[in-house]
């Protein structure tokens, strides 16, 4: 199993991924004033778990469930031609459905800020929210075009040639969470 | 390099598996305000069709435009192809025009084949119907209607009845659910079966009253009036006694099992109006799920750099070696 | 006065080195020779000497379809493969089925100069079927006709090819037949087993030609008339004609090239170069033809050369011409399957090859003759150790449509003598 990135070194464990969550759950109804009509869409794959984990700890925090759902973005990419097909992941939009919401969208890194672009695009296709935000758990720079997250687990700066890699237990095999920093030779995330 | 859907011979288990996941992504989009995908935006697709089929023409067509595709329909009917022009010089006018897929229905068998491999194009090539060879669209999709009503292909019993000897549709089914792992049994008089059936990944039976009680689904070829005339049965009536699917017959199948037909049904001949409008006739459904599948076959073969299904760029399964026709 | 050739020390049909003097259209010395003057010497130290070749089935295509080939073109190329005479299917357009259209290909014949043509006559009027062609007015023509054949289609009914054998008796003709039950056939593609039900092409059967077959060796018998059997393709098809031979019925036999060396297997590229009539078979069928061809069974190896434009083979399969070239390959494809297998001798060659079918079309006073003094100079000069890659556009044949592009054949055809005469030299027409 590839469990962890050859020569790769941790720039977050466990410890600090949950707490990264925790402050991001509490940031997410400082900012939307309570959970009432807040959703989160995961970006799979690791975005769909991270975004479990916050309806999870708002759960915690506000006594209410805030509904989840995942949004694939692979048909909506602008990078499609320059990599093999690929296979599609689930889009699983609660049945409150989009419009008039606040929509919080949950990817692992946010990087050249391309795969929001192409969340935002399917967005617009699913309806008219009334708001969207974008939380990470890792922003590594390197923008390409005008986006930012709203809420960031660790902000990492990184060189182009160097990757980032988010293991997770519920997708990666894993008996702990991590992020771990590596030199660019396998494939990207 | 995987280019072309020629052949279901030539998907592997993962191919078709991955298929018919991303039909069934595909599917769940369907319900959406805006159906439409950005996903193959700027790309031609080409409906080339030799052969009248307005049902499979149009599935094609909103599979192709709900992706972006830019969609150009090519018929034979009141075009040069009617006035003689080969399909070599048909081929390298859509090649000018710049087709990136060409989706053929043909009334000679590999016609698909040779347009994927003769050098008259680089396009994509989906097999719509080639002759009395394949339709692989078909049959993925009467899979996936299949895997939606049954879970899955293991120990699953398929039984195909009618015309194989003429059918696409059951060569093409066939060759999928084998590599699916599904247990196909093909029934019809022996006359309307293929010399060499015996080698095929199914079970051949002349008995359709033997065949029914074990079937998970069966699906119901259409059988032209002409093939009377070509002495391949007696009469309608006969044919209809022996091997149409009636209410009798439905009611001895088991409890969960379904009734498919590729269309156009000839109501009363192979199957009869109760069977086809019965909540077991599962023949609409299959419609729907054309489109889905036939998005997944274009996504697939043309969104990326690299086909992640298929035939092989001059090669398939017809030719998995070199050419052994030579003997030394 | 035409040029004398000293052929030096070729092997005679594979046999020990000899000389050989051609001079005025004869052999006129043969052994050991010393210098002789005058005489264009001609090393073939290595090569084999055979007796021109002589073709039962070629489609010159002239005249009607002068696109795919011409006499002229198709005799070139016939004396490029060793020919020395060739039979002219009748197939053209219009048919050959009266004595102006025969003498029409025989006088062309002749004016090309590259090899004999014996023009073949159609059996029925417009190769239909219907009723028989002034085959006797074809007989008694310049171009002396002896064999006759509706080739491309067969003659199906029963009568009228009864009649047909007898009605040949009068000028010791023979009926080439074409074994195809039509009804067996109908929109037939490829051979009819395993594969063609795989590929959705209408399957071709082994029993519509054994079944003509059988038919026309009983008829052969009843009529004591010379039944030929063309193209011969499947196992059981050579199981009678052993069977009517064992019996001595007047029954003779073909076998092309391709069918010596192709199979069905080819056709999974639904490339049309791979169509003909009668289709490739299985491996078995080959080995069977080979047998029966190495054992005499079968008693002549004919090309059926049939060439076709381009746009008839650039297309999908089921609306592709039949037929393949074979005139300059033929010679080629028996080396490999039948000598350097070791099925026959070169000798063997000579009689499959050239002998016996001289025989068959009745030019045996000309053609297929001893490599002897006094005997007519048709010879042949091969090069068995000769490697060649078929260069399809680098053929004399007008059209391109051979199986065996890029394939690399054995054995080269040195120098053809049409009586004395070079036609080719050094490998090129002279």
């Amino acid at each position: 199993m590839p469990v962890i990135p050859q020569g790769a070194r941790p720039v977050l464990d466990e410890a600090d991924i949950s707490r990264a969550l925790t402050r991001i759950a509490h940031e997410i109804l400082e900012r939307a004033k309570g959970a009432e009509d807040v959703m989160l869409l995961g970006i799979p794959t690791r975005g769909t778990f991270l975004a479990d984990r916050l309806a999870a700890r708002i759960a915690d925090v506000e006594g209410t469930t805030v509904p989840v759902g995942s949004l694939d973005v692979t048909m909506y990419r602008d990078d499609l031609r320059l990599k093999p097909a690929r296979a599609l992941e689930r889009t699983e939009i609660p049945d409150e459905g989009v419009d008039g919401r606040l929509i919080v969208l949950v990817d692992d890194v946010l990087y050249s800020g391309r795969t929001i672009r192409a969340a935002l695009d399917a967005l617009n296709d699913l309806g008219r929210p009334r708001a969207v935000q974008l939380a990470v758990l890792v922003d590594r720079g390197h923008r390409e075009l005008p986006i930012r997250a709203d809420y960031v687990g660790k902000n990492l700066p990184t060189s182009q040639r160097e990757s980032v890699k988010v293991r997770l237990r519920e997708h990666d095999g894993v008996e702990h969470d991590a992020v771990y920093l590596g030199i660019e030779s396998e494939t990207a995330i | 390099m995987k280019r072309h859907l020629l052949s279901t011979a030539d998907l592997s288990r993962d191919d078709a598996v991955l298929i018919l996941d991303t039909a069934e992504e595909i599917a769940r989009l369907a319900a959406r305000p805006i159906k439409k995908l950005p996903t193959l935006r700027g790309r031609t697709v080409v409906n080339l069709f030799f052969e009248d089929s307005t049902r499979t023409r149009t599935s094609f067509e909103v599979a192709a435009k709900r992706l972006s595709a830019d969609v150009i329909n090519f018929s034979a009917k009141g075009s040069s192809v009617s006035k003689g022009e080969s399909l070599k010089d048909t081929a390298l006018t859509l090649e000018a025009m710049g087709a990136d897929a060409v989706v053929v229905r043909h009334s000679a068998s590999g016609a698909a084949y040779r347009l994927a491999t003769a050098g008259w194009s680089s396009s994509h090539v989906v097999n719509a119907g080639d002759g009395t060879h394949e339709h692989p669209t078909q049959a993925l999709l009467d899979a996936f209607t299949m895997r939606r009503h049954l879970g899955g292909f293991e120990e699953r019993r398929v039984t195909v009845v009618g015309d194989v000897l003429h059918s696409r549709v059951a060569r093409s089914n066939v060759h999928l659910l084998a590599t699916l792992g599904a247990r196909v049994t093909l029934v019809a008089p022996p006359t309307l079966l293929p010399v060499g059936v015996e080698s095929w990944p199914c079970d051949v039976s002349y008995d359709l009253d033997a065949a029914i009680p074990g079937s998970d689904a069966i699906m119901m070829l259409r059988v032209q009036r002409e093939r009377m005339n070509g002495g391949f049965f007696p009469t309608e009536r006969e044919y209809s006694r022996r091997y149409g699917l009636d209410a009798q017959r439905m009611a001895k199948l088991p409890d969960k099992a379904i009734v498919l037909h590729p269309g156009p049904m000839v109501r009363g001949m192979e199957i009869s109006a109760a069977v086809a409008d019965s909540d077991r006739s599962v023949i609409v459904e299959q419609v729907a799920n054309g489109v889905s599948v036939r998005m997944a076959v274009l996504y697939l073969l043309l969104s990326g750099s690299e086909s992640a299904i298929g035939s092989e760029e001059g090669h398939s399964q017809h030719q998995n070696t070199e050419p052994k026709g030579a003997v030394a | 006065m035409s040029t004398t050739y000293l052929i030096k020390n070729a092997s005679i049909l594979g046999g020990d080195p000899r000389d050989l003097l051609l001079r005025d259209g004869i052999i006129a010395e043969a052994g050991a020779l010393g210098p002789v003057a005058g005489t264009v010497v001609i090393d073939a130290g290595g090569l084999i000497a055979l007796p021109g070749l002589v073709d039962l089935h070629t489609h010159l295509r002239e005249p009607g379809r002068e696109d795919a080939e011409t006499v002229d073109t198709g005799t070139r190329a016939a004396a490029l493969g060793g020919f020395t005479a060739v039979h002219a299917m009748a197939n053209t357009d219009p048919v050959a089925d009266t004595a102006g259209v025969v003498e029409q290909v025989w006088r062309l014949g002749r004016e090309a100069g590259h090899c004999d043509v014996f023009p073949v006559g159609a059996v029925t009027v417009g190769l239909k079927g219907e009723r028989l062609a002034e085959l006797g007015a074809m007989a008694d023509s310049a171009a002396r006709v002896r064999v006759f054949s509706d080739d491309g289609k067969c003659v199906s009914d029963a009568n009228l090819m009864r009649r047909a054998l007898e009605y040949v008796k009068a000028f010791d003709g023979v009926v080439a037949q074409h074994a195809q039950e039509p009804r067996l056939t109908e929109g037939a593609q490829m051979n009819e087993g395993e594969l063609s039900g795989l590929l959705g092409l209408a399957g071709w059967p082994a029993v519509a030609e054994e079944a003509i077959i059988a038919r026309d060796i009983l008829l052969a018998a009843h009529t004591k008339s010379r039944l030929h059997v063309c193209h011969v393709s499947t196992a059981g098809s050579v199981e009678l004609i052993r069977w009517a031979k064992s019996k001595g019925h007047p029954v003779t036999a073909e076998v092309t090239p391709h069918h010596l060396i192709l199979t069905e297997d080819l056709v999974k590229s639904y490339d049309p170069i791979y169509k003909v009539n009668p289709p490739l078979r299985s491996a078995t069928d080959v080995a069977a033809l080979r047998e029966g061809l190495a054992d005499g069974t079968i008693d002549a190896v004919a090309t059926d050369h049939a060439p076709h434009p381009q746009e008839d083979k650039d297309c999908e399969w089921a609306a592709a011409a039949m037929g393949m070239l074979g005139l300059e390959t033929a010679l080629s494809v028996v080396q490999q399957t039948m000598v350097d297998s070791g099925l026959m001798t070169w000798a063997d060659v000579a009689d499959r090859m050239s002998v016996r079918p001289a025989a068959i079309g009745q030019v045996d006073d000309r053609h297929g003759r001893p490599l002897a003094i006094g005997e007519p100079a048709n010879v042949v000069l091969v090069d068995p150790r000769a490697k060649r890659t078929v260069d399809r556009t680098g053929l004399a044949s007008l059209s391109q449509n051979t199986p065996y592009q890029a394939m690399e054949l054995p054995g080269a055809v040195v120098a053809t003598f049409l009586r004395g005469t070079a036609t080719v030299l050094d490998g090129k027409l002279a």
